[in-house]
Formats: C-alpha cells, structure tokens, sequence
C-alpha cells in the first residue's frame, strides 16, 4: 500500500480525494451508483406520472371485478363470461400452474434418462441421446410448442371420422377400448366421477399409497436391525387394492368411471386434454429435459471414478451401481441447477399464448389487458404473480437441497 | 463542483426528456418532421391490408393511410406500415408508437371512451358471422351447439360470441388464436369446426382456400361491426386530418371526382364550389387543418375515390367479391356519407 507512506495530508480534505484516495473511493463510486439507481426509478415513476393514458384514466384494480365477457376452454374450476375478470385471473393462474408441474415432472424424467444413457458404453445409445440433446436445446422452444402443436393438428384422426354420419351409417372410427379417442381436438379419455361418500374411496387409496411406503421403510428396518427378510411385493400389492376394494363396494359403488360419448360436433362427458396443453406440456419437457440431462450428466461425471469402481468390486450390478452409489452423490450436484431449469419452465408457459392455452399470460396479461386497456395494473399483477410462483419453487427445492447435500457435522 | 456537475447533468436529462415529451404531443408536427407516416394495420386480410409480390402493401385500409401521407406530406409511399395483432393495436397507438391505426377496427363505446382513442369515421359497415365446412350440414349457427369455434383473440368477436352462444343457451369450445392467418390454418385442419370473424374478413379469407366453395358463411350476423380508422384521444387537430381525408374520398365518389380525373378537376376548375372547395382551387379548407390547398386532391389522386378502393380491393371483381351492400352511398341505399366540405 503506496498510501500507508504518505501522512495524511495536513491540509484536510480535498475533493480530489474522492476519486484519488484509496480510503474515499469506494464510498464515491457506491454514492453515485446509488444517485444513479434512485434517478432511474425516479425517472421511470416520473416517465408514468406523464404518461396521458394513466393520467386520464388513473391507477385503479376495479376492473377485476368487472364481468369479463369471455369464455375459457380449460376451466379447472366453474366459471362463465358473466364472472369477473378475477375469476378469469385465477383461472388463468391454476392453468399455469397445471402446465408448469405437469411439464417440470416429465422434464425430470426425460431429463435423467437422457443423461444416464448419454454415458452409457453402448455407442449408439449414447450417441442418439447427444442429438437429443443438441437438437432439442439448440432448437428456441417457442418453434417446438409450435411444431408440435401443428403436427398434433395434422397428424391425429379429424374428429369428423367419429362423429355419426347424417345418413346414421356406422362412423369410420370409434373409441380406442370404448374410452379413448385421439382426435385433432383433442384426446379425449374417460373421467372419474365421485358421487356421495366416492371421495371416501380416493381418501382410501391415498392412505393407502402411504400404507405401502409404510410396509417397505418396516421391511427396511427390519432387515438392517435383525437382518430377516420381510416379503414385500405381496403384502404392498394387497395394502394397495384391498382396502380400497373393500370401501368401494361396503359403500356401494360410488365411483364411476365416465367415458366420452360422441355428440353432434364432438364428445361430450369424459375428460379432454386439449391440443394445446398436450403440445405446451410436450414442447417444455422435452426442450427442459435436454437441459436436465446435461445436468444429470456433469453430476454423474462428477462423482470420481473410484466410487464406481468400488461398487463394482463389491459385486454391484451397472443398474445398482448407478441408483444405489452414484445418483444419491451426484443429486448434490444436480439439484441446483434444477431449480433453474424448474423456473425456467414455469416463465416460458408464458408462451402458452402461441398455441392458444389459456394461462395467466393468456387471461389477464392477454384478454382482459386488451378489454380494459389497464395494461400497466395487469401487467404490474401478471409480474407478482410470476415472481411469487417462481420465489415459492425455489424455497420448496431449496429445503429438498438442504435434505440431500453433504451433512456437516 | 463535482457534485454541481452531476446536478447539472440531472438537470440536462429532465430538459431533453420534457422536451422530446412537448414535441411528441403534436402528431401532425411529428410527422411532418419524420417525413412518413406511422400507419398500424393488419398482419395480414387479403384486400384489407398485405404486402403485395413486390412487398408493396396493398389493401382496402393501406389506401386510407395511403391517402392520409398524400394529403399531409404529399406522398402516397412515405408510410411506414406496422403489422399489428388484435392484441398489440391499442398499444401501438396509445404508445406513439402508430400515428394512426387503420385495422379493421370495430368503433366501439368502451374503445371510444375508456381506452382514450377517437375513431374518426367508418370506412367499413360489417357485422360479426359463421364459416363453416360445407360437409358438416350446418345451415345456422343456432345449430352449432357444442360446436368447437376458432376466434382470433383480443377482439370484440371474442365477446359477441360469448354473449350470442349465451343468449341462445348453447355451449360451445373456444379455442382462441392469436392472428387470422394462423386461426385459418387451424380451421382448415379441422382443429375447430367454425370460425367466427367479421364476414368481411371471412370472404376474404375465403377467396384464398383452395376450394371456396367447401365451405359456407351462416346466414347470422350477430353483431354490429363498424369498422373505422382511429387515432389517439387528444390531438383533435391530427383527428381533423384524418377524419376529413377520409371524408374526401367519400365526397370524390359521391361528386364523381376520380383517381383519373382529379388532376384535371384541379387544374380547370368546374362551376361546383364544393368539388372546389374540395380540391383547393377555392377557399382556404386545406389551411383550416395545417395542410396545403391541395391536400385533399393529393390524396384522391393518389389511391382514387371510396367506391375506386372498393372495387380495386374488395369489390365484386375482385377475389373476395364483397358487394356494397351497407357500404354503398347512401344515394344507393347505404350508409356510407360524408358531411359537407364547406
């Protein structure tokens, strides 16, 4: 340090020293950083203030509870275009949030095979999973949704070869098994429908998904601390349907199952994955899923060899070696970069607009913005809610991260 | 001294900034300066508004904002065209980042007033109708119950529809599109069984299908579609220009003033003061709005009278084949009239 040389300066402060001074500088630079950051915002709140839309129609939430006047396809919960546009709001926010988990669970999937089978030692496997993995990360995933979405419109059956001709001959197709119909609008499947005490029969099978998670941590311990072997395929199979058998007919069959039955244009009853949803949910797990699997990979890789190779020596099959040694380590590495893949499909089902399923983007950044006019109150909302959802993923995959890292006692 | 800098400099940045505000309040001194016209139209509706083989916007609303950069710089071509969605018009025009949007757009009460935009005129009477293919024996759309509908969304269609498929206590399928082309493309591979637009734009988009007569357009209008150009809420003067400049293609049609012989007109001045008037050879109307005398002949000499427009673009030679009907003048029995230049 050249100052430490130099006495201080007798006489005071000069305002070179700001700039010159080792002891000033940083407070200088942070100060004006500061100024800079306080102008901007107040330049953008000014920049508003001026705007002549807001000043002549003021700042106002009132028009969510105005009837919003347009129907939705994908209602997850009851809704008409005489309800408000709030209603519109949640709607569109349950739907994206439907897409985002539907998408971020088979992302996961594709992701981990796809990366376990890009270092397998077969050659062709590894091989085709590398153009997977170029083609489909390279490739911006707007053009996916969409190219699905086109093929899934050109390529299925036209609902037209199900419907009854006029002349009431028999249609060209009918339901796949009586339930299923791939249609290009859509696939239609049959749908569950709980009447009475039918949601005791649900509340049975949950509880009893536990029940076997249950049996096998029992047969775990047993094993460890007596070392008896418990069986466990039996008994998990019989706490599985068993009791839930057992309610479904003490309470008189109150669930059943509803399958599409064909109207005048198209099928009514049952459940219908619309194309937009199946080629949003598609588009975003196989473009996140090249992601995850380049993840998968470096956590793989980064597991030294030494651990395979011990495993390997005790005997362990390749299948074992992997999900037994290496995964559980690797997941340290694999997790956080997770996170951001998980936030980076929940921000694009904001394109969910390209193929017509109605998200948040769709309703209240979408129509509601352009029957108000309210652009910058919707779009202030549409932001909260993103950021909301996205700060909420990442809190529940951090306490998982906290649950899998290295423990250090 | 450092600091009376910065402020100094804090100081410079308001002044510009208030300063590009005040110019930018004035659209006609605005255009004037950037020397081309900032016109929103569609992406694309075969006659209303698409780039030609050449790249060269033709179109039913192109000649509007054709004849608006002929009357205030003199110029058909100095247009500068944005494409714009149903969804992105309002904001280009309330943005500055449009001068004036000529898209077919329905003149609404809540457009009018609560989104702050003046609609200065109807250039087109439409109505709200039904495509459907002709194999699905469909004759009117009280017959569509359950029906899946394509709908460009962003648009008034999108709450007609809601509001007719309720009243008639039918349900029916949106399945909403973001611009006409690609609600087209969806129709025609069968992913909807109707689409619902203006029946102006439904012809249009017809003329285009491989096999027209495949498909049919319902008897049922269900709605009032006056379909205008606007401009934003404020600048009366800029509102002035554009209103009467579309009324002067109105009045040329009606006083047999056309693209071929306005020059004429202009240069030899008949015995009819309001042609006159009109064409700048008497009084003083172009000054009145900031423009030249000859404003409004620039402008019929440059995409020729309303009825000239709608038989270039639209009209019954053409592909899309729409006749008058409503928009005939109203000495024909339609609604199309202009108030007097005087």
């Amino acid at each position: 340090m050249t100052t430490a040389a130099d006495p201080p300066s007798a006489e005071g402060f000069r305002l070179g020293q700001l700039i010159n001074d080792t002891r000033y500088r940083s407070y200088t630079f942070q100060a004006i950083a500061l100024l800079a950051l306080i102008f901007g915002f107040s330049w953008l709140a000014y920049n508003a203030s001026q705007n002549e839309q807001l000043q002549a129609n003021g700042f106002s939430y009132d028009f969510l509870f105005a009837p919003a006047g347009y129907d939705i396809n994908q209602q997850p919960i009851p809704y008409t275009s005489q309800d408000t546009h709030l209603r519109a709001t949640v709607i569109g926010a349950i739907n994206t949030i439907i897409v985002a988990f539907l998408a971020c669970v088979t992302a996961t999937i594709f992701g981990v095979i796809a990366g376990v089978l890009r270092l397998s030692n077969n050659w062709i496997i590894s091989k085709l999973m590398a153009i997977y993995v170029e083609m489909f990360r390279n490739i911006p995933v707007l053009i996916w949704i969409i190219i699905i979405f086109t093929v899934a419109a050109n390529t299925f059956p036209p609902i037209s070869e199900f419907r009854i001709p006029r002349d009431g001959s028999d249609p060209e197709r009918t339901l796949l098994f009586g339930m299923f119909a791939a249609t290009n609008q859509g696939v239609f499947v049959p749908r569950l429908v709980f009447e009475g005490l039918g949601w005791l029969v649900a509340v049975t099978f949950l509880a009893s998904i536990a029940g076997v998670f249950g049996w096998r941590a029992h047969a775990r311990n047993k094993l460890y601390s007596e070392g008896t072997v418990v069986p466990v395929l039996w008994p998990s199979l019989a706490i599985l349907f068993v009791p839930t058998i057992v309610v479904y007919f003490v309470l008189g069959m109150p669930v059943s199952l509803e399958s599409p039955e064909m109207g005048r244009f198209r099928f009514e009853g049952g459940f219908l994955l619309r194309p937009s949803l199946i080629a949003l949910w598609f588009a975003l797990s196989i473009y996140t899923g090249a992601f995850i699997a380049e993840n998968v990979r470096a956590g793989i890789l980064a597991i030294s060899k030494g651990q395979t190779e011990a495993a390997a020596a005790l005997g362990l099959r390749p299948g074992r070696i992997m999900s037994l040694v290496v995964l559980p380590q690797a997941l340290r590495v694999i997790i956080p970069p997770l996170i951001s893949q998980y936030l980076n499909i929940t921000k694009n089902t904001s394109l969910a607009i390209a193929v017509g399923y109605m998200d948040l983007t769709g309703t209240l950044g979408g129509i509601t913005l352009n029957q108000t006019g309210r652009a910058l109150e919707c779009i202030l909302l549409l932001m909260l809610f993103y950021l909301t959802f996205s700060l909420a993923i990442s809190a529940i995959m951090n306490v998982y991260n906290n649950s899998v890292k290295l423990k250090e006692r | 001294m450092n600091k009376s800098v910065l402020l100094g400099a804090l100081a410079a940045t308001v002044g510009t900034a208030g300063i590009a505000y005040a110019q930018g309040s004035t659209t006609l001194a605005a255009v004037q300066e950037r020397g081309s016209l900032n016109c929103g139209v569609t992406t694309g509706v075969p006659g209303f508004a698409e780039p030609d083989g050449d790249g060269v916007w033709q179109g039913f609303d192109v000649a509007v904002c054709r004849a608006v950069a002929a009357a205030v710089l003199g110029d058909p071509t100095a247009v500068t065209f944005v494409p714009t969605t149903g969804k992105t018009r309002f904001t280009a025009l309330a943005s500055g980042e449009i001068d004036m949007l000529a898209r077919n757009t329905t003149w609404t009460f809540s457009r009018d007033t609560d989104l702050k935009f003046d609609f200065v005129g109807v250039n087109y009477y439409d109505g709200q109708g039904f495509m459907v293919p002709a194999d699905l024996g469909v004759s009117s759309a009280t017959e569509l119950d359950g029906a899946t509908v394509c709908i460009q969304t962003g648009t008034t269609t999108e709450l007609n529809l809601a509001d007719y498929f309720r009243v008639n206590g039918m349900s029916y399928e949106p399945v909403p599109i973001e611009t006409g082309a690609e609600a087209v493309q969806q129709y025609l591979a069968g992913a909807c069984d109707v689409y619902t637009t203006d029946r102006s734009a439904l012809a249009a988009q017809r003329a285009g299908f491989e096999t027209p007569g495949d498909h049919v357009i319902l008897p049922e209008v269900v709605s009032k579609e006056p379909l205008g150009p606007l401009v934003r809420h404020g600048d009366s003067e800029w509102g002035d220009i554009v209103r009467w400049t579309l009324n002067a293609l109105i009045s040329a049609e009606e006083l047999g003033v056309t693209q071929s012989n306005v020059e004429e007109m202009a240069a030899a001045p008949g015995d009819n003061p309001e042609i006159n008037r009109m064409l700048g050879t008497e009084g003083e109307l172009g000054a009145m709005v900031g423009l030249s005398a000859d404003a409004f002949k620039n402008a019929i000499a440059a995409v020729g009278n309303y009825g000239e427009v709608f038989d270039q673009n639209i009209g019954e030679s053409t592909a899309i084949g729409l006749a008058r009907g409503l928009n005939a003048q109203y000495y024909d029995g339609g609604l199309i009239y202009s108030p007097p230049f005087r």
